[in-house]
Parts: C-alpha cells; sequence; structure tokens
C-alpha cells in the first residue's frame, strides 16, 4: 500500500483465481493480477478467449472473489452507484418492458431522481433507438435492440465505475459504429471511470486511454499501452488515421505471440485429460 | 411505471402470415373438425342404447344422462355438493398451495434450505398420496378437515417441487444484474426471483388442480356424506347409474374451467411470455 495507490480509482494486488473443477482446486484462471484504474480514465482489456478476462471484471463488479490477493475500489459518492456492469450474454428481464428495463439501475439502487431520471432515460432510449418500443417486452425486440436496451439500463445509473464485458461483440457493424462514437460522447461528458474488455484491438483503441494485454492460462496483464489520441475522438476519422493502425498492428504483434501460446496450451490441456481418463474412472 | 399496456404488439406475432393460395371450401369447416369424432361417438352411443345393442344399465343413453344432469340442477342437493366439493378444493388448495410456494422458493434461492429439503421431498413425493388418505381420516375423522388436508398434501409437494424448478431455471444472469447494482435480498426476490419462477408457479397451479380435483373425489367417496365425489359414489350403492354420469360431467366440466381460468390467469400475469 504505496502513496500511489490511493491515487488509483481501481486497485488489483497480485489477484489469483484458481477454479474448483470436478471437486479438485486445479483450474488457474488468474496469476499475479496487478492493475491500476485511474480516476475517470477509460481502460481496455484485450486478450486470447479464456485467458480469464471476465473473471477479472465480475471481481471488479463483486460477482466474483479473488483466491488470494486485493481488489480494492474507492468509493466517492453515495449519489451515485458505485459500479455497473453491461454483459456479454443476454441480460435485460425478459419480465419487464423497455422502460422498466432501463429505470431498473436506477430503482434498485435507490437513485431514482423523478423527472430528472426520466429525462435522463428518455434521453438514453432516444439514443439508442429504443424510445418508440419503450411499452414492448424484450421477447418482441431483436437481438441487438436487447442489447442497446442493457446499455441504458447501466449508462441510466451514472455509476462510478461503469464494466463493460464485450458489449458491443452481438451488433451489427453498424449499430457497433454508432454506439462506439455514443460511449465516446457519453464518457467525454459524462467523465466516469470505464473498464473495458473487448477482443476486437481496433475497438479498444479507438475507445481507450490505456489497453491492457492479457495473456492466457493462467491469465496476467502482459503489457498495458498509452492511446495517444486527444479528445474528443471522432471514432470513424481515427479509423483512418496512420497513427491508429500503427498502434493496432502493435497490439497485434503482442497479442499474436499469445493466442498461439493460448492454443498450445488447451492442446496439452486436452491431451493431458485424455491421457487422465482412465486413472479417473478408476478413481 | 408504465401499465403492462403492451400487450397488443404481441397480436400481430400470433396473426398468421401464410398466403392465402386459392378458395378453399373447407378452410371455413376445418374449426368444426374437433367436434366431428366425438359427435360421432355421442351418436353411435345414442343408436347402441337406444337399439338395445348396449347395456343400459351401465351406459344410459346421452339423452338420458343429458335429461338427468337439467333435472340435477334443479335440486338443492346438488348445489350443497358442489358448493362444499369446491370449498374443500379451495381450503386444500391454499392450505398446501401457499406453503410449498414459499418452501420452493426458499429452496430455490438458499443452498441450506435446499441442502435440508430435498432429500425430505425426493423421499416422500413418490408415495401415492390416496395410500395415506386411511392415515388422513384415522386422524382428522369424518369432518371437513380429513379433505383439507388430503388435498393439501398432495398440492404440497408439486407446488414446492414446480416452484423450486421455476426458480433454478431463472437464467443465473438476472441474479448477477441485481447483485452487481448491490439489491437487497428482498428487492432480488421481488424483481426477479419471483417474475422468473412465476411461470413454473403457474404450470404448478395447473396441475395441483387437477390432482386437487382427484384426491378430493376420492376422500369424498370413503369419507363424506356429501359432495360430488360423495354423490358418484352413492350412485353406486343404490345402482342408479345415471346420477353417476351427471358426477363425471360435472367433474369434467370443473376440470376445464380451472384449465381455461388459468390459461386467464397467466394471460394476465404473464404478458411477457412467448407464446
Amino acid at each position: 500500500m504505496t502513496a500511489g495507490d490511493t491515487t488509483a480509482k481501481v486497485v488489483v494486488r497480485d489477484v489469483d483465481k484458481v477454479f474448483d473443477v470436478r471437486g479438485r482446486r486445479n483450474f488457474q484462471a488468474l496469476r499475479g493480477i496487478d492493475l491500476d484504474v485511474r480516476d475517470n480514465e477509460f481502460l481496455c482489456i484485450v486478450g486470447p478467449s479464456g485467458c480469464g478476462k471476465s473473471t477479472l471484471l465480475r471481481m471488479l463488479g463483486d460477482l466474483d472473489t479473488p483466491s488470494s490477493g486485493q481488489v480494492r475500489i474507492r468509493r466517492d459518492s453515495t449519489a451515485r452507484p458505485l459500479s455497473a456492469m453491461i454483459f456479454q450474454e443476454e441480460s435485460v428481464f425478459p419480465w419487464m418492458t423497455v422502460a422498466q428495463n432501463a429505470a431498473y439501475g436506477l430503482k434498485i439502487t435507490r437513485t431514482w431522481r423523478g423527472r430528472e431520471s426520466e429525462a435522463r432515460i428518455d434521453d438514453l432510449l432516444g439514443k439508442t433507438g429504443l424510445n418508440a418500443f419503450r411499452s414492448f417486452y424484450p421477447h418482441q425486440l431483436s437481438g441487438g435492440m436487447k442489447q442497446r436496451l442493457s446499455l441504458v439500463r447501466a449508462w441510466a445509473t451514472n455509476p462510478e465505475l461503469l464494466l463493460m464485458d464485450e458489449p458491443f461483440a452481438a451488433l451489427d457493424e453498424q449499430n457497433k459504429a454508432l454506439l462506439q462514437q455514443e460511449l465516446v460522447k457519453l464518457w467525454e461528458a459524462f467523465r466516469s471511470t470505464v473498464v473495458f474488455i473487448t477482443h476486437s484491438l481496433e475497438e479498444a483503441v479507438l475507445l481507450g486511454d490505456r489497453v491492457a494485454v492479457m495473456t492466457s492460462a493462467p491469465g496476467r496483464i502482459k503489457e498495458t499501452l498509452e492511446v495517444p489520441f486527444p479528445r474528443p475522438r471522432v471514432v470513424t476519422s481515427l479509423r483512418r488515421s496512420g497513427e491508429f493502425n500503427q498502434l493496432v498492428t502493435r497490439l497485434w504483434d503482442s497479442l499474436g505471440d499469445e493466442v498461439e501460446r493460448a492454443r498450445s496450451a488447451e492442446m496439452q490441456k486436452l491431451t493431458r485429460r485424455r491421457d487422465a481418463m482412465p486413472a479417473d474412472a478408476i478413481g | 411505471m408504465p401499465s403492462p399496456a403492451a400487450s397488443s404488439p404481441s397480436v400481430s406475432d400470433r396473426a398468421p402470415s401464410a398466403a392465402v393460395p386459392a378458395f378453399d371450401p373447407w378452410r371455413l369447416l376445418r374449426p368444426l373438425q374437433v367436434l366431428i369424432s366425438p359427435l360421432v361417438l355421442l351418436a353411435l352411443w345414442e343408436i347402441g342404447a337406444r337399439a338395445g345393442l348396449i347395456e343400459t344399465k351401465f351406459f344410459p343413453a346421452p339423452t338420458t344422462i343429458g335429461a338427468q344432469f337439467v333435472t340435477t340442477l334443479t335440486t338443492a342437493e346438488f348445489w350443497n355438493d358442489l358448493r362444499l366439493s369446491l370449498t374443500r378444493l379451495f381450503i386444500g388448495l391454499l392450505m398446501g398451495g401457499v406453503p410449498g410456494l414459499l418452501l420452493g422458493l426458499a429452496m430455490g434461492l438458499s443452498r441450506a434450505m435446499r441442502v435440508t429439503f430435498q432429500p425430505l421431498i425426493a423421499a416422500l413425493y413418490p408415495l401415492p398420496k390416496i395410500a395415506i388418505l386411511p392415515l388422513i381420516l384415522l386422524i382428522f375423522g369424518l369432518g371437513e378437515m380429513s379433505k383439507y388436508v388430503i388435498v393439501a398434501i398432495g398440492v404440497f409437494f408439486l407446488m414446492t417441487l414446480n416452484t423450486f424448478a421455476g426458480v433454478t431455471n431463472i437464467r443465473p444472469i438476472y441474479f448477477d444484474v441485481a447483485k452487481n447494482l448491490k439489491a437487497s435480498r428482498w428487492q432480488i426476490y421481488c424483481t426477479v426471483a419471483l417474475p422468473g419462477a412465476l411461470p413454473g408457479i403457474l404450470t404448478g397451479l395447473r396441475i395441483c388442480t387437477g390432482l386437487g380435483l382427484l384426491l378430493l373425489v376420492a376422500a369424498e367417496f370413503v369419507g363424506a356424506d356429501a359432495g360430488i365425489g360423495y354423490r358418484i359414489w352413492w350412485s353406486w350403492s343404490v345402482f342408479w347409474v345415471e346420477p353417476m354420469y351427471v358426477g363425471l360431467m360435472v367433474i369434467a366440466i370443473l376440470g376445464f374451467a380451472f384449465a381455461y381460468l388459468i390459461d386467464f390467469l397467466e394471460g394476465l400475469l404473464l404478458p411477457w411470455l412467448r407464446r
């Protein structure tokens, strides 16, 4: 606990996560994770699938606990919820209408402020193209609309820490580009701390102030890159710049080794498991 | 909070979308097709009974049964039987259903409750409830309570298991959403567990009314001096078969009415379900 720690919004120190597989503590998902998320920073985490980035995010969202090590999040306000998470899979409540889903975060955290909250939700529903569907139930919406609704539910709460787990992965390109721009605008206006997980390197560079690269099996932070582009950012023009492409290529190289490593590790694990099978059957 | 005025768009979902090719006179009669087999059966029965091909001591002609049904409806005895049976059924459903609902929810939400009660439920559930009817009669006598209790016992297990299944079928991510927002236990219960389990609970209710009716009739056979079940049994003991058929008809109508009522409840409580 050095003095430097206290300035960071989120401090992750030497975190391990070991999962029980078939009753044995034998799957190391995360090892020795050290990570600081600065105040009002937009941090992206990229890594090969299965590297434990979702597990790390769940710890930040208080949905999972580390096996060892520390996760600390500094609380600054009582008027805002500490964190709100946007999940990769479908997570809007099927038993609530669009409007009820959108208001859920505010109501459940008791931060509903009448008119003000209604205006905020109206604004967000408008920006995500859902205003005409307020009284619809999720089963009447497309998959993309449902994902946009879960964005609204989290954004509406204006949390101190916004946690996003590949929120745009299931969207079509047009909606993805629109919502990326919308997220950039919202964040530049409200400036909360964001941790954003993605497998898209372009997305990480477009959105983030920094990009953390994770290795796999067990997951650890390989390196953290600063993204030097000034704000406000215009997503579409940024995509075309040379610097942008350089940075993406730089990330590709860093991650490319990791994907290879992850594949061979998976391969080894599979063969090990096959070899271990008869012994298991006897035991 | 907006009112649940959203049922209108779902209508278009259900509307048939296939284009109509050409005029087909048989299309108009298609809804009546379901009536063909029962009507044919009734007609054969009627003809058989009148022609003396069927033993009318056991199978009186449908028109005879119909006439008896109409006569029965005018007697005070019938309405008393119906009132008694329905009261027993509803009290039994309530006595078994409410605790079953609560235990099912608790088992779905708490590991401790699940570990404590699941073995017990699993061991007792397969026991045919009619088998313990004599014990119930011994304990509670021939009064109303024994009828309530036998219905309640059957309903309790079904309701517990259906509610439990309803809660455990809720996708874990919905609980994650609530927990991440630091929802209290009570908030999770009201906004996730209960609405999420409601389809399972209503399925439970549907099966429970059927089972409740069955147990009630069995109990009234042997341990009552009034009620629909009693009237059927009594018809046997005096060898008068028409009232027996009337009793059967009434039970069939009740079963149908309950199914309809629960359909209605589902439409009211679960406007969000894709049907």
